[in-house]
């Protein structure tokens, strides 16, 4: 088949009936996906007939059948979803405040070397002090409220974000600087026109190790002090011995940890088109 | 338009150059004392040793770095800094790599303030010249090492300097390549009536592409030699005039 279709003239490729074709590529997708999905969904399967068999103990690993029963009903029924919405709300305000505050004066800081060698210390100090650590003090200037959760999971995702910015812009090729110089360019031309699109990619690395770090912390935080949210849920579930739904709350910090990584990946992607083309 | 001022387009003075650099707390002279004289739309070479001030000679050239004492001027005004009356194009190409072929040819332009429609028009003529014409849309990383310095070539055309500054643009190059860019360069010289400064490190291309090559000595007491290149063009690397010419120059580095 393959000899033939090596050596054929056009008119004999034509005689390849067409759905045969078809299911060729759709054999070579289908072992891609297989190589790279196969592990996971071999790990699934074996949790899910471990525990029906009792393989595996089902009262701390319920199948799976019933960990996506339990998330359905609280998807549908509408018990989950005020836990999805604040949780959502804590993480996505902290990770804004952090993006809005760490990407501007991280790009001020690369720029201007004295101030970058005069906060460097404190930020590495401040960075290498675990957030959680601090929870306590936010919580004792905070109160246990909404502020001091949203400011634990602010504070943890800001140090990433700035140091990986002030790394892109301290980074920037000085020659393409040189280069733009020559052509008359001022110093906000070559800010705009250089080092911010040589940034980017930087840029994103500390944006997608701070959605890593939003979520972990956004957890810790409902674990101790919150009545509401995915984390509090995992916890709660505990208590009260209902390990389908802390399987479903988990199921779904996960998911929403693979969204938000997508949908920065996604738009890493479009705006750094030029960085993945290779030959 | 002023006649005079015409004839002297893209014409270089050297006077009483001077500039060193600090090592190790010791000031070391690399430029003493430098008079020269270009030419509008003369080839000039710069050879010497590595260490001889070559590309110190052309940055400063170019307005990127400052001579200690004395002054450049160009069509008789002092040189301040960069200027758009020059281009530069380096050893590297120096592309941007989040932007394309065009987008790259026409970075100059849009520096200098005209929208990016004007400019994609321009540097799509440049772009062909340098023979890229199919590549308008590909990205650095998708070049050769060849095509990515032609689009170095047609950035620093696309602005339309009078004077073209070259650091060793071919010496990164493979020896074919280099062979068919020097005759682009001659072509493109030749075509835009511009003044070329061109520090190289390959005596024949220096005698292939130049009028005039200005040897820089490092030894100490040494004086800088200009050497005309009197040779008609299109050159021919191997015919006689040319063989004795190379052999001249490497007698000035007591080469045989």
């Amino acid at each position: 088949m393959t000899f033939q279709s090596l050596d054929s003239s056009p008119v004999a490729s034509v005689e390849v009936p067409p759905g045969a074709a078809i299911l060729r590529r759709g054999a070579v997708a289908a072992r891609t996906k297989f190589n790279r999905y196969g592990l996971l969904l071999a790990f699934l399967a074996f949790w899910q007939i471990g525990s029906t068999q009792g393989w595996i103990n089902p009262t701390v690993f319920p199948p799976l059948d019933k960990i996506l029963a339990a998330t359905w009903e609280g998807l549908v029924g509408g018990a989950l979803l005020d836990d999805i919405a604040i949780s959502l709300q804590r993480s996505g305000l902290a990770f804004a405040a952090a993006v809005g505050l760490a990407i501007p004066l991280g790009l001020f800081m690369g720029q201007i070397r004295a101030v970058e060698q005069a906060l460097d210390p404190i930020l590495q100090f401040f960075r290498q002090t675990s957030a959680l650590a601090l929870y306590p003090v936010f919580i004792l200037l905070l109160g246990l409220g909404e502020a001091s959760k949203v400011f634990v999971i602010f504070w943890a995702t800001l140090f990433p974000i700035l140091l990986a910015t002030i790394g892109g812009v301290k980074e920037v090729d000085r020659k393409l600087i040189e280069m733009a110089a020559t052509f008359g360019a001022s110093r906000t031309t070559i800010f705009r026109r250089v080092v911010l699109p040589a940034s980017v990619p930087s840029i994103f690395v500390g944006l997608r190790l701070s959605a890593t770090t939003a979520l972990l912390l956004l957890i810790a935080a409902e674990m101790i002090g919150a009545n509401k949210g995915l984390g509090f849920q995992v916890m709660n579930a505990q208590y009260n011995f209902q390990i389908p739904q802390m399987f479903a709350a988990i199921l779904l910090l996960a998911a929403l940890g693979l969204t938000a990584n997508a949908l920065l990946v996604t738009l890493q992607r479009r705006l750094c088109r030029w960085a993945d083309l290779t030959h | 338009m002023n006649v005079v001022e015409d004839t002297r387009r893209g014409e270089v003075t050297v006077r009483d150059l001077s500039k060193s650099f600090a090592l190790n707390g010791q000031r070391l002279p690399v430029l003493r004392n430098l008079q020269l004289d270009i030419r509008g739309g003369e080839a000039l070479a710069i050879v010497g040793p590595s260490g001889c001030g070559k590309t110190t000679l052309l940055r400063i050239l170019a307005g990127l770095d400052r001579p200690d004492t004395g002054e450049v001027l160009i069509d008789g005004h002092p040189v301040r800094g960069v200027g758009t009356e020059r281009a530069v194009i380096f050893q590297e190409p120096r592309l941007l790599p989040w932007l394309t072929v065009l987008g790259n040819v026409s970075f100059g332009l849009t520096v200098r303030g005209l929208t990016q429609a004007e400019a994609e028009t321009r540097a799509r003529h440049y772009i062909r010249l340098v023979g890229l014409g199919d590549f308008e849309a590909a990205y650095p990383r998708q070049l050769s090492g060849g095509m990515a310095q032609r689009v170095g070539i047609a950035r620093a055309l696309t602005v339309q300097p009078e004077i073209l500054l070259l650091d060793e643009p071919l010496g990164a190059l493979y020896a074919m390549t280099k062979l068919t860019m020097q005759e682009e360069l001659t072509r493109i010289w030749r075509e835009e009536k511009v003044t070329m400064v061109l520090v190289t490190h390959d005596l024949e291309e220096a005698i292939y592409l130049s009028d005039w090559v200005l040897v820089l000595p490092k030894a100490k007491g040494a004086l800088p030699r200009l050497i005309e290149i009197d040779l008609p063009r299109p050159r021919d690397r191997s015919e006689s005039r040319f063989v004795a010419m190379r052999k001249r120059l490497m007698a000035e580095f007591g080469l045989h």
